[in-house]
Order: structure tokens, then C-alpha cells, then sequence
């Protein structure tokens, strides 16, 4: 008997089961139980838990007669209605920013993808040395790279004045502390993250599929409209899910590249209520909000997309 | 009829004319002239690596040729892209889309022509092939069977001035093969149009195709009918590619209607309208069908080239026929058939035997040529 069937024999008969491979197996499935008991564990105390404080932190009132950053436990879920008030044009920022540096790190990403896995495709080398150009960023720390864009954008950087030349920006206009800073950092910061897995899918499809295409009247365009496109669907799902999640969420470029009032997202809210007015109740809010917001925009995106209707 | 037209030129023929492809120093196709008339069924037959793929994807349009001239229909159509032309291809791996349903599949073609009820005919394309009933699958919940009969509809129903199959069978089990081939040749007995078939299978080439062209190094050694490629090769490498034969050298001693050929001290009668060259040294051979097999007491048949004594050194009973192997001392190992009709071997292992065929039979070949040229990839008895 093999050891699936063993297995699912098992499984059918449970602990009653009186089959000698049956019994065999299942010091084995309690073995794999047991090691999955030190992962479970781990995230009981440092996810389950601390979302369930966070939740509850949300619904706190100030402690009567208490100093700054004194709450007691309430269930004052008027909390939401009130920081969703004062902070909404933050929450909303967030994702249309997060949004625009998906759509742009897409627009540069995919190129970057099919370069790679499809031009470049039978050459080792080249292949080998576009993919560390990619990933080269990442040896150098995040908040050095946005620090360094505080550079690039300023006002008297080649940039700028490449800008202004070409009228693209008003002789008295800056990039820096502006939106577009924020959103071009936010871009340049998530780009690997789109373009890698575009890159997988892309590397996986036959390249005859595009002789295929070609055969069957298709010219260079519509063969990568509808072949090329769809089959890398999976990898443009997941690049944009890995882009738009860790942007909506991030304060790094916005603290660094954009100005405290016009350009801030909903993380540098979160932070500052927390760290520096204490006002943990609505740090809370918001973190819950924005936790929720990206769930529910994920999941219908994902389900529109329909990753498993795509292969 | 299951498939209708959408236009294009049925009907054209196709010409290749002094095409080279060269890949770097690699010469893939040399100086290749070819003319395939419309509706027929062309199969280029060679072994692998002798340019029969790289013709095919320069009339596909995905290789572009370094020199000469391809034409559909007297339209010089060189220049073009794959998907300018009128020509549509079963490709070996089937490079079926995914992605889509086995129907969208068939139908992409005639989407992208802009044919109207391009559905309605893709699933007339199905019908052809007999499976409308999977339309809606996905290519992977398929058989390779099924995918390989989902390919060829996805080409036929463009209705292409050429259809181009890279060996189609070449990853189907044995006994499918033999019932695709049947198929093969009765769908395109039903659509009329021009199928270039490539393949490395001889008995695959000369079942399906009416004209076979024998491919080595980049040309084509002979081009013709299967049954007069088969009876009267022109070249070592076709008659041992091409089934196998018994090649003898010798030198031509008697001119004439009929050649006289002295091989190793015996005399070898030729028809001299069946040999390639008609004096000096030369190669004679016979299939192994044609060679009767006389005993001792046997008396010999007249109008036959007799070889012998030998010795029996195998027989191999596969059915249908035997097939031995006989040592002539001085000449090397010759193969025999034998259709088996009468029941059981005639002659044993050990055997003292002569050799004996028609003089009509035998072939003469150029004497310059490679005995064995060809002869490696034979794949089990012909």
C-alpha cells in the first residue's frame, strides 16, 4: 500500500480505525502536529494577540483626570466616527497614492520583466547580470536609498533643472516636499517587488506560444495582448498586491520626501498619534481602518482578477 | 466538408527557390529549390539536423532565409512576417494557448483574421477532428492525443494556402501515431489543401505523403513518390534511410541495356535505366525483400543475379516475415526478408545458402557514395 492510501485511510477511519497501517501512520500525523506547535505559538503571541490589543486599544477613552497617554479599557466605538473625521483626507491619500505608484511601477516594471525573461531569454549572462541590476537595491537600507532621492529631487539637482528646461515644471516649481515626490519614491521603492514576479511568470511561458501567435495572424502587438499579457496575469496580480499593500501602508517617503500637511499618508499619522502625541486610541482606529480598507480592496480585487481562471 | 473558407488562396503552389539558411558557420539549408504543388500531401522525410525544421519555420515565416526566394502562388512572399502569410502550422509541442479554452484556441486564428461566426467555425473545425464535446476544456485537462487533434484543427480552420505540420506525431505512442496518420491523410483528402508534413519517421512520410523529399546536410538526395524512392533509390543515404538495402561495390565490366557489374568475382546484372552511373566503380543494391533464399537442392530461376554460398548467421521470426541474415564470404553480411507463408523458418541458423533476385529488381548507385550513409538511423525492420 502506498503511503498516501495508507494515509487516507487513516484519515477515513480516524482513531478508531483497527487497520494495522492505520495505526502505523498515526504517531506520524501527531509528529506533524507537534512541529507545527512552535509557529502556532509564535504567532499567537506576537499576531493574535497583539491584533486583539489593537482592536481593543481602538475603542479606549482617556483615563478621568489621567495625564497625556492614559486610557482605560471602554468600548467608545465613537472613536472611529471621530479620527475618521479628522483624518480621512490621510486614509484616502494613502491608497490614491499607493495606487498611482502601483499603476507607474507597473508601467516601468513590466517592460523591466519582459526584458529580462523574454528578450534576454538564452542568454545566461545577460539574464543573470539584468536580475542582480534589479535586486541591487536591496543591498543597500530603504530609508538610505529615500534619503538619497531627497537629493535627487532637489531643487537644484540635475533632475530639476532637466525639468525646467523642458518646461515639464514652472521656472519657479520644486519637487521637493511635493506629492510627486512622494509618489515617485513610493514607485521607486516597490518597483523590485512588481517586477520580480512578473519576471517568474513571464520566465515560465513557452516561447513558442509566441511563434504560436505569430502563426495564427497575430502580429507583434496582439500577440502580446492576448497570449504574453494574460499568461503573466498571475505575476502582475501578485507584483501589484506586493506593491500596493506595503504603499498604502508606508510613512518612510512621506516623512522623507513630502511636507507634513499636504502630502501625508495615513502611516505618518499612525505614528506620529502614537510616538508623539500618545494618543493611542486613534493610532489605533487607523491602523484598524487601513488593515480593513486593504482587505476588502485585495480581495475584490483578487477575485476579480481571478488568478485561477488565468492557468 | 466541416471547415469554410475564409479566402484565402487555396490552390497556390508553393516554391522555394535556391534557398540557403545559415546559422553563423552551420549551413542548416543549402541551395534548396523545391515546388510543391498545390493539394498535395508533401512530407520532408530526414534525419535530425539535416535542415528539414528550418525549411518548414522559413515557410512559417519564423526564420527569415540568407538567401533565395519562397512564393505562394507565384507571390514572392520572403520578405513577409508570420502573420502576414497564408500559412498555419501544427507544431510539435502543439503550442496550444493555455490560457484559453480548447474552442478559443481554434478560434484564435480566425478572431484575428476578422472572419465572422469565427466560433460557429472553430467548432466546425472541432467537429473535423471529432471532439466539439471538449470544447469548453482547457488545453492541460486534455490527452496528448486530443491537444495533438486540437492543433490541427486550430490551423485547418484558417483554411492556409499551406498547411505545415512539424512532426505532429512525433510525441504520440506508437499505436495513436499509426491511427493520427490515418486520420491525417483522410482530413486532408477531405480539405483539399496543401499539407507540408515534416518528419524523421520513413514509414510515417511514406504512409501519408504522395510526394516524399529525402533531406541530408541541408539538401534535398531525392524527391518523388514513396513507392519510386522506395524501389529506386538514387542515392546510398535514400536506400538506407529509406527502408533498408544490401549495397554491394563494384566496377561496371559490360555496357549495355543491361550493365554487367563484377562484385567481388561475381557477375551482378543492372538495368542500366536503374543505375546512376553507368561506368567505373559502382555501388549495386537490392532490398531485402526482393532476395530469394535457395538451398542446395534448389534450382536456380532464370533472369536472376545470384550470390552465394553463404552461411545463415541470424534469423529473427517477427510475424508477417523473417528476417535473415547471411555471411557471403568476401561480400559482408547480407539482410533478407521472407514473407512468411509458409509457416515456420525455411532454413535454419548454420545453413549453407545462395542468394538469388530478379536482375530487374537491383538498383546501381553512384560508387562514390557512403555504403552506410543513412543507414544509423534506422529504427527496427522497415
Amino acid at each position: 500500500m502506498s503511503i498516501a492510501a495508507a494515509l487516507s485511510q487513516g484519515a477515513e477511519e480516524g482513531p478508531v480505525g483497527g487497520a494495522p497501517a492505520a495505526a502505523a501512520t498515526k504517531p506520524a500525523r501527531s509528529g506533524a502536529y507537534l512541529m507545527l506547535l512552535p509557529g502556532l505559538a509564535y504567532l499567537v503571541v506576537f499576531f493574535v494577540l497583539p491584533v486583539f490589543s489593537l482592536l481593543a486599544t481602538s475603542l479606549y477613552v482617556p483615563a478621568p483626570g489621567g495625564d497625556i497617554g492614559q486610557f482605560v479599557p471602554a468600548f467608545h466605538w465613537q472613536n472611529y466616527v471621530t479620527s475618521l473625521q479628522e483624518f480621512w483626507p490621510q486614509t484616502v491619500r494613502s491608497f490614491v497614492f499607493a495606487l498611482i505608484a502601483t499603476i507607474a511601477a507597473l508601467v516601468i516594471g513590466y517592460p523591466i520583466a519582459y526584458v529580462i525573461a523574454v528578450r534576454a531569454r538564452g542568454r545566461t549572462f545577460l539574464q543573470g547580470m539584468l536580475l542582480v541590476l534589479l535586486v541591487a537595491p536591496f543591498f543597500t537600507s530603504f530609508i538610505l536609498r529615500t534619503i538619497a532621492w531627497r537629493q535627487i529631487l532637489a531643487d537644484d539637482s540635475f533632475v530639476v533643472h532637466a525639468m525646467k528646461w523642458l518646461h515639464l515644471l514652472p521656472s519657479d516649481g520644486r519637487l521637493t516636499a511635493t506629492a510627486f515626490a512622494v509618489v515617485a519614491g513610493l514607485t521607486y521603492n516597490f518597483l523590485p517587488f512588481m517586477a520580480l514576479p512578473i519576471y517568474a511568470s513571464l520566465e515560465r511561458m513557452d516561447s513558442r506560444l509566441l511563434e504560436a501567435g505569430g502563426d495564427l495572424y497575430a502580429n507583434g502587438p496582439t500577440t502580446f495582448w492576448r497570449v504574453t499579457l494574460p499568461l503573466s496575469m498571475p505575476g502582475v496580480v501578485s507584483g501589484t498586491l506586493l506593491t500596493f499593500i506595503p504603499a498604502s501602508g508606508d510613512y518612510v517617503n512621506a516623512v522623507l520626501l513630502g511636507n507634513p500637511t499636504s502630502t501625508a499618508m495615513v502611516g505618518q499619522i499612525i505614528d506620529s498619534r502614537f510616538f508623539v502625541v500618545n494618543d493611542y486610541p486613534t493610532a489605533s482606529v487607523l491602523s484598524v481602518v487601513l488593515m480593513v480598507a486593504i482587505l476588502i480592496l485585495v480581495g475584490l480585487y483578487v477575485r476579480r482578477a481571478g488568478t485561477e481562471d488565468l492557468l | 466538408m466541416g471547415v469554410t473558407t475564409n479566402g484565402s488562396e487555396t490552390g497556390a503552389d508553393l516554391e522555394l527557390i535556391r534557398v540557403t539558411k545559415d546559422f553563423g558557420t552551420f549551413t542548416a539549408v543549402d541551395d534548396l529549390t523545391l515546388t510543391i504543388p498545390s493539394g498535395s500531401f508533401f512530407a520532408l522525410l530526414g534525419p535530425s539536423g539535416c535542415g528539414k525544421t528550418t525549411t518548414l519555420r522559413m515557410v512559417a515565416g519564423l526564420e527569415r532565409p540568407s538567401a533565395g526566394q519562397i512564393r505562394i502562388g507565384g507571390k514572392d512572399i520572403t520578405a513577409t512576417k508570420a502573420y502576414q502569410r497564408p500559412v498555419n502550422t501544427v507544431f510539435q509541442s502543439y503550442a496550444l494557448f493555455p490560457h484559453l479554452t480548447v474552442l478559443e484556441n481554434v478560434a484564435f486564428g480566425l478572431r484575428r483574421s476578422g472572419a465572422k461566426d469565427a466560433l460557429a467555425k472553430a467548432g466546425n473545425g472541432l467537429d473535423l477532428v471529432e471532439l466539439r464535446h471538449l470544447a469548453d476544456r482547457k488545453p492541460s485537462q486534455l490527452s496528448g492525443g486530443q491537444q495533438q487533434r486540437v492543433a490541427l484543427a486550430r490551423a485547418l480552420v484558417n483554411n492556409p494556402a499551406v498547411l505545415l505540420l512539424d512532426e505532429p506525431l512525433g510525441a504520440l505512442d506508437l499505436k495513436l501515431r499509426r491511427q493520427m496518420q490515418v486520420e491525417l491523410k483522410r482530413i486532408q483528402t477531405e480539405v483539399g489543401l496543401t499539407f507540408v508534413h515534416v518528419t524523421h519517421d520513413q514509414e510515417e512520410a511514406m504512409t501519408m505523403a504522395d510526394t516524399v523529399a529525402v533531406m541530408n546536410a541541408g539538401r534535398v538526395e531525392q524527391m518523388g513518390p514513396p513507392a519510386e524512392l522506395y524501389e529506386l533509390p538514387r542515392t546510398a543515404f535514400v536506400a538506407n534511410f529509406l527502408g533498408q538495402s544490401n549495397l554491394l561495390a563494384g566496377t561496371v565490366v559490360e555496357q549495355g541495356e543491361v550493365l554487367g557489374v563484377d562484385v567481388a568475382g561475381t557477375r551482378i546484372q543492372v538495368p542500366a535505366a536503374r543505375a546512376v552511373s553507368h561506368a567505373g566503380s559502382v555501388l549495386v543494391g537490392v532490398r531485402p525483400e526482393k532476395v530469394m533464399i535457395l538451398t542446395e537442392r534448389d534450382p536456380l530461376p532464370p533472369g536472376c543475379n545470384v550470390l552465394g554460398p553463404g552461411t545463415v548467421v541470424d534469423v529473427s521470426f517477427s510475424g508477417v516475415s523473417t528476417q535473415y541474415q547471411v555471411m557471403l564470404p568476401g561480400l559482408g553480411t547480407f539482410g533478407v526478408f521472407v514473407q512468411n507463408l509458409v509457416g515456420g523458418a525455411t532454413v535454419a541458423w548454420g545453413d549453407t545458402v545462395r542468394l538469388a533476385w530478379q536482375a530487374g529488381f537491383t538498383f546501381g548507385l553512384d560508387g562514390g557514395d557512403d555504403v552506410s550513409s543513412g543507414a544509423l538511423e534506422l529504427d527496427g525492420v522497415a
